[in-house]
């Protein structure tokens, strides 16, 4: 049985032979990580969160068509109506039909004139929203000219096209923060080629004994690689620490806001694994960048 | 590069030799030993060492060469930052060896060489002497087929210089290829082994040449 003071004792053993924790690279290396880990959490969730909505508003609304009935001179509204409602329970892949009431209507104007700005002379058109069954093929202009044999005056509108340009603009800002997180990336990587050069070039003289007296390349690289990666994972840790503080503390007021618009902080279990993992990612990668550039610089030694 | 400090430099040292290299300061007899110990590879000439050119042997190759050679610095070259214990099993560890057999053997050696009281002491707090028996011990632990010392006694006083000729000749008995640089003519004196002479850069001893090992 081994005692947890022994296992300490060995680790220290073994780990000690390069004095690389008291060097000035291993000293400011853990608060650079914590920022890049700090700064790369945020934009994941950015993405996760970016990711979510573009799906929604790809797949939610497109389902769904709005009639628009003008009104026309002499005729009721009310019997144009009904005819609309029978026509489309007949048409072939409308799941639902709901007349948008009168009040509702103005409400939607009124968003865009402000209260009580709406003339109360206004021909308003009545809107009908429609569920489309999916995969039925019908669209906005295969209704309309439906429609328009039996009905003058009426327009289908899909949100098609909007939602498809807030769509793409969501896309584009996906592919941006993915950039963000890929850059970060890079800048870890060099970050750690430099401080790994540093080392040893600091610890030169006992990387030349450690030679002399028979250690491999591979040995001496080992020695940089756990470096690196223990002072990844303290940074890494601290930076995802401050990063869910930060992400618990938006999502508090996004709720208070209580918006349609403000987006949902990816609650998934996947997407909290996904970010979880970025410390340990963070130090894997520092780990390997640093085992590569000790090899290629020991490799110039004599 | 500076001047040459080594040239026209033949010899050969048999396995099993006791040799003693001689010259004043400055001679270049810690140059020698580092071309030996392959810190650095010869401007020109030819260097073999366990039958592989050192010129031609590639840096992997290095390692193994280096294994077969214990070697005592000048300036002792410990690890500041290792206690005593630590800085004489570093070439064990290097080469893998199991933590269990480390503990003793090494503690048995610095209690050999008398500091069974400072196994645990940082080398800052040890003295010139012991710096140098710390330094030995490490370069015999591994039981080295070539021991190359550069003045492993110069801040010994008599009787543990003797103590550590004495080391340096039971090793040699059991198969330790041992060659001590030394400008200290009484110590050749008192323990008389063969002598490889170096002076102005120049090989002086005529019963030699060609190779190590
Ligand atoms: N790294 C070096 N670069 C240039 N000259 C050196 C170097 N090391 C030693 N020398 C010179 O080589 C000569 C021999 O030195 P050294 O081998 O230390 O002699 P010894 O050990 O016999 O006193 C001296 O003149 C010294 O100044
Ligand atoms: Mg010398």
């Amino acid at each position: 049985m081994i005692w947890p003071e022994e296992w300490a004792d060995m680790a220290r053993r073994t780990s000690a032979v390069l004095p690389l924790g008291r060097d000035a690279p291993s000293r400011f290396l853990p608060w650079v990580f914590a920022l890049m880990v700090y700064l790369a959490v945020l934009a994941l969730t950015g993405v996760l969160i970016l990711h979510s909505a573009v799906e929604r508003w790809q797949r939610g609304e497109v389902g769904t068509l709005t009639v628009q009935l003008m009104p026309v001179e002499g005729e009721s509204e009310a019997a144009r109506l009904a005819l609309v409602q029978n026509l489309l329970g007949e048409i072939e892949g409308v799941l639902d039909i709901r007349v948008v009431s009168q009040s509702e209507s103005l409400d939607l104007i009124e968003r865009w004139l402000g209260a009580g700005n709406v003339p109360n002379d206004l021909p308003l058109p009545r809107l009908i929203d429609i569920d489309v069954a999916p995969g039925s093929g019908l669209t906005a202009d295969s209704l309309a000219l439906n429609l328009k044999a039996s009905l003058p005056g009426v327009s289908v509108d899909d949100a098609k096209e909007w939602l498809d340009r807030l769509a793409d603009f969501g896309r584009s800002l996906e592919l941006l923060a993915l950039a963000v997180v890929v850059l970060i990336g890079l800048a870890a990587v060099a970050t750690v080629i430099f401080t790994t050069r540093m080392g040893i070039s600091i610890h030169r003289n006992v990387i030349e004994l450690l030679h002399l007296i028979g250690a491999r390349d591979g040995y001496v690289a080992a020695q940089f690689q756990r470096q690196a990666m223990m002072l990844g994972l303290r940074g890494g840790v601290l930076g995802i620490v401050f990063a869910l503080a930060t992400l618990y503390g938006l999502r508090h007021v996004a709720s208070r806001l209580d918006t349609p618009l403000a987006p949902d902080i990816p609650v998934a279990h996947w997407a909290w694994a996904l970010l979880a993992a970025v410390p340990v990612v963070t130090s894997l990668i520092a780990m390997i960048t640093a085992r590569i550039t000790a090899l290629r610089e020991l490799a110039k030694m004599p | 590069m500076g001047p040459e400090v080594l040239h026209d430099v033949t010899f050969e040292i048999n396995p099993g030799e006791f040799r003693y290299l001689v010259g004043p300061s400055g001679a270049g007899k810690t140059s020698l030993l580092r071309l030996m110990y392959l810190a650095m590879r010869p401007s020109r000439g030819l260097i073999s060492m366990f039958g592989s050119d050192v010129m031609m042997a590639r840096r992997k190759e290095l390692v193994a060469l280096r294994r077969k050679i214990g070697v005592v610095f000048q300036d002792y070259r410990l690890l500041n930052h290792l206690s005593a214990l630590d800085n004489v099993a570093l070439p064990l560890r290097v080469a893998g060896a199991k933590e269990a057999e480390i503990q003793t053997h090494v503690s048995e050696l610095l209690a050999w060489v008398g500091l069974a009281d400072h196994i645990h002491a940082l080398p800052e707090s040890l003295s010139g002497g012991q710096k140098q028996r710390v330094a030995i011990a490490r370069a015999v632990i591994t039981r080295p087929r070539l021991l190359l010392a550069d003045e492993p006694t110069g801040n010994l006083d008599e009787v543990l210089g003797q103590r550590l000729i004495r080391l340096f000749e039971e090793l040699n008995k059991i198969g330790t290829t041992v060659v001590i640089a030394t400008h200290n003519q009484n110590l050749v004196a008192r323990n008389p082994h063969p002598v490889l002479a170096l002076g102005s850069g120049e090989i002086h001893a005529d019963d030699l040449a060609g190779r190590v090992g």
